[in-house]
C-alpha cells in the first residue's frame, strides 16, 4: 500500500471498527471486516467528517471492498478540492 | 364475563393526503401521492428533497392564539385528529364517561420543531433565553394533555414512543383497556411532524431517505419518505355503539406485540412474524381469516424484503391469497403516527370494501413477490385485516381489524 490517501482510508477504517491496522488490506471486503451496516454508517460518517466530502447514498450502497472505497473517497476529494480552487477563482 | 367486543366509531386525519378523513380517503382510492419538494425547511444542505409535507395548513383557522402559543405542530394534529374523531363519534361526554374514557397517544419524537428553533437560538444565535412555554410544547405528551384539557378527559391518559411503531402500541393499549372494562370509551392514535433541518440531517445520517420517492415493494426502490399528520380513533366497546346507534367503522378485534432482540435498526423476520400472529391469537382467528395487510411497507431495501419473508413465513400457502399494500406510498412515513395514519385507512378499506394501493409502483422484486395492489385500488370485501408496525430498535406491534 503505497499512498497516503489509501492509509488513511485504512486509519479511518482500523479506527472506527477498533481492529488492528493490519487486520484491513486494499482487498478487504466490508464483509470480511465484519462491518454491519451501522458499522458502515459509522464508517461513512468518519470518512465523510476526516476528508470533508460527501458521499452520496447510492455510491455507498455499490463499495463492497476497501479498495472501492479508497477510489470512491479519491475521487469525491479530488473533486472537492478542485470545486474549492474553482470557487476561490470565482 | 367475556371479554367485550371494541367497535371503532369514529375517525380524525390530517396528513399530506388532506386535512379530514374523506379527503384522506379520496386520496388513497386515487392512488394520489402526497409526495413532494419539502417547502418548510430549507433543504439545499440536506441530500434529499421530498417530504409529504401537510400543504396549505394555519393554525389560525384551529386554534385561537392563545392555544395556539401553548402547542407544537405535532400536538395541534394530535387535537385536530381528536377534535375530528369525536366529532365523527356522535359521543357526548357525561362528567361520568369523562371519568371513565382513556387517551393514549403515539409520537416518536414530540415537538422536534420547537426543540430544533429554541435550540439554535442559544447554540447559533447566543440567545440568552429560550422561550418559556419550549418544555411543554416539546414534550411528547403534549398531544395526550391538550386532548384532556379541551373534552374535560379525566380518565387515564398517556403517552407511547416506539419509534415507528407509537401509535400501534397507542391504539392496541387503548383496545386491551376496553376490551377488559378497564376504560369506557378511549381516544388512541399519534401525531408527528419531523420536518426540522437537524432532524432531516439525522435522517439523512442515516441513508434510508429517498432521493426521489416512496416506492414500497418495488426493485427500484430507494428508501423511504418522512410525513407528517395525526390521525386518531374513537374506540368503545361494541353493545355500547350498537345501543346508541352510533355507526361502527369496523371492530378492533386483536392486538400482538414482539420484539426482535436482534439489532437498533436492521429488522428481522422473526420478530414481525411473531408480532402478527399474536395479533392473531389475540382476535382468536386463523391465519386464514385475513384478507388484507396493510404493510409496514416504508420503501426500504431492507425492509421490504423482510416484511415479505415474515408474511411468508406466518401464513405459508395463503400468503399468495392476501391482498397487501402500503400506504406510505402516498402519506409517507410518519413515524410515530404512521401507524395510526394506517389504522384509519385500514378501517376504511374493511368499511368501504376498497383496498387502497401502494402507489409508485414501478417493478416487481422476486424478494417482495406479494400481491401489492399496484398503484390502484381493488373492490374487494375482506373479514379480516392487520395493520402492521415495525420500529427501529426491534418493536412490532400489529392490529387486527374486523369488517363490522
Amino acid at each position: 500500500m503505497s499512498d497516503e490517501l489509501a492509509e488513511k482510508v485504512v486509519s479511518v477504517i482500523a479506527t472506527s471498527k477498533r481492529i488492528p491496522r493490519e487486520q484491513v488490506s486494499l482487498e478487504s471486503t466490508l464483509e470480511d471486516l465484519g462491518l454491519d451496516s451501522l458499522d458502515q454508517l459509522n464508517l461513512l460518517f468518519a470518512l465523510e467528517s476526516d476528508f470533508n466530502i460527501s458521499i452520496p447514498d447510492d455510491e455507498a450502497k455499490s463499495i463492497r471492498t476497501v479498495r472501492e472505497m479508497v477510489e470512491g473517497v479519491r475521487k469525491l476529494a479530488a473533486a472537492g478540492a478542485s470545486g474549492q480552487s474553482a470557487a476561490s477563482v470565482a | 364475563m367475556a371479554p367485550r367486543r371494541v367497535a371503532v366509531t369514529g375517525l380524525g386525519v390530517i396528513c399530506a393526503l388532506g386535512h379530514d378523513m374523506p379527503s384522506f380517503w379520496n386520496a388513497l382510492c386515487a392512488g394520489r401521492s402526497g409526495i413532494a419538494p419539502i417547502t418548510s425547511v430549507d433543504t439545499s444542505n440536506v441530500r434529499f428533497q421530498n417530504g409529504a409535507e401537510v400543504r396549505n395548513y394555519d393554525p389560525a383557522q384551529h386554534f385561537e392564539r392563545a392555544q395556539a402559543d401553548l402547542l407544537d405542530r405535532f400536538a395541534q394534529f394530535a387535537l385536530i385528529a381528536a377534535r375530528q374523531a369525536v366529532r365523527d363519534s356522535g359521543i357526548v361526554f357525561t362528567p361520568e364517561l369523562r371519568q371513565r374514557t382513556a387517551i393514549i397517544t403515539g409520537s416518536s419524537v414530540g415537538g422536534q420543531c420547537t426543540q430544533d428553533t429554541q435550540f439554535w437560538a442559544v447554540y447559533r444565535n447566543n440567545s440568552p433565553r429560550v422561550h418559556p412555554l419550549t418544555i411543554p410544547r416539546i414534550m411528547p405528551n403534549a398531544g395526550a394533555s391538550h386532548i384532556s384539557m379541551e373534552f374535560g378527559i379525566s380518565g387515564p391518559a398517556y403517552t407511547v414512543s416506539t419509534a415507528c411503531a407509537s401509535s400501534n402500541h397507542a391504539i392496541g393499549q387503548a383496545f386491551w383497556m376496553v376490551r377488559s372494562g378497564a376504560a369506557e370509551l378511549a381516544i388512541a392514535g399519534g401525531s408527528e411532524t419531523p420536518f426540522s433541518f437537524g432532524f432531516l440531517k439525522a435522517w439523512e445520517a442515516m441513508r434510508v431517505v429517498a432521493p426521489d420517492t416512496c416506492r414500497p415493494f418495488s426493485r427500484d426502490r430507494r428508501g423511504l419518505i418522512l410525513g407528517e399528520g395525526g390521525a386518531m380513533l374513537v374506540l368503545e366497546p361494541l353493545e355500547r355503539a350498537q345501543a346508541r346507534g352510533a355507526p361502527v367503522y369496523a371492530e378492533l378485534a386483536g392486538f400482538g406485540m414482539s420484539s426482535d432482540a436482534g439489532h437498533i435498526t436492521t429488522p428481522s423476520t422473526d420478530g414481525p412474524a411473531r408480532a402478527m400472529t399474536a395479533a392473531l391469537e389475540d382476535a382468536q382467528i386463523s391465519a386464514e381469516a385475513v384478507g388484507y395487510i396493510s404493510a409496514h411497507g416504508t420503501g426500504t431495501p431492507s425492509n421490504d424484503p423482510t416484511e415479505t419473508r415474515a408474511i411468508r413465513q406466518l401464513f405459508g400457502a395463503h400468503a399468495g391469497k392476501l391482498a397487501v399494500s402500503s400506504t406510505k406510498s402516498m402519506h409517507g412515513h410518519a413515524l410515530g403516527a404512521a401507524s395510526a395514519l394506517e389504522a384509519v385507512a385500514t378501517v376504511l378499506a374493511l368499511r368501504h370494501a376498497i383496498l387502497p394501493p401502494t402507489a409508485n409502483f414501478t417493478t416487481p422484486d422476486p424478494e417482495c413477490d406479494l400481491d401489492v395492489v399496484p398503484n390502484q385500488s381493488r373492490a374487494a370485501e375482506v373479514e379480516y385485516a392487520l395493520s402492521n408496525a415495525f420500529a427501529f430498535g426491534g418493536l412490532n406491534a400489529v392490529l387486527a381489524f374486523r369488517r363490522a
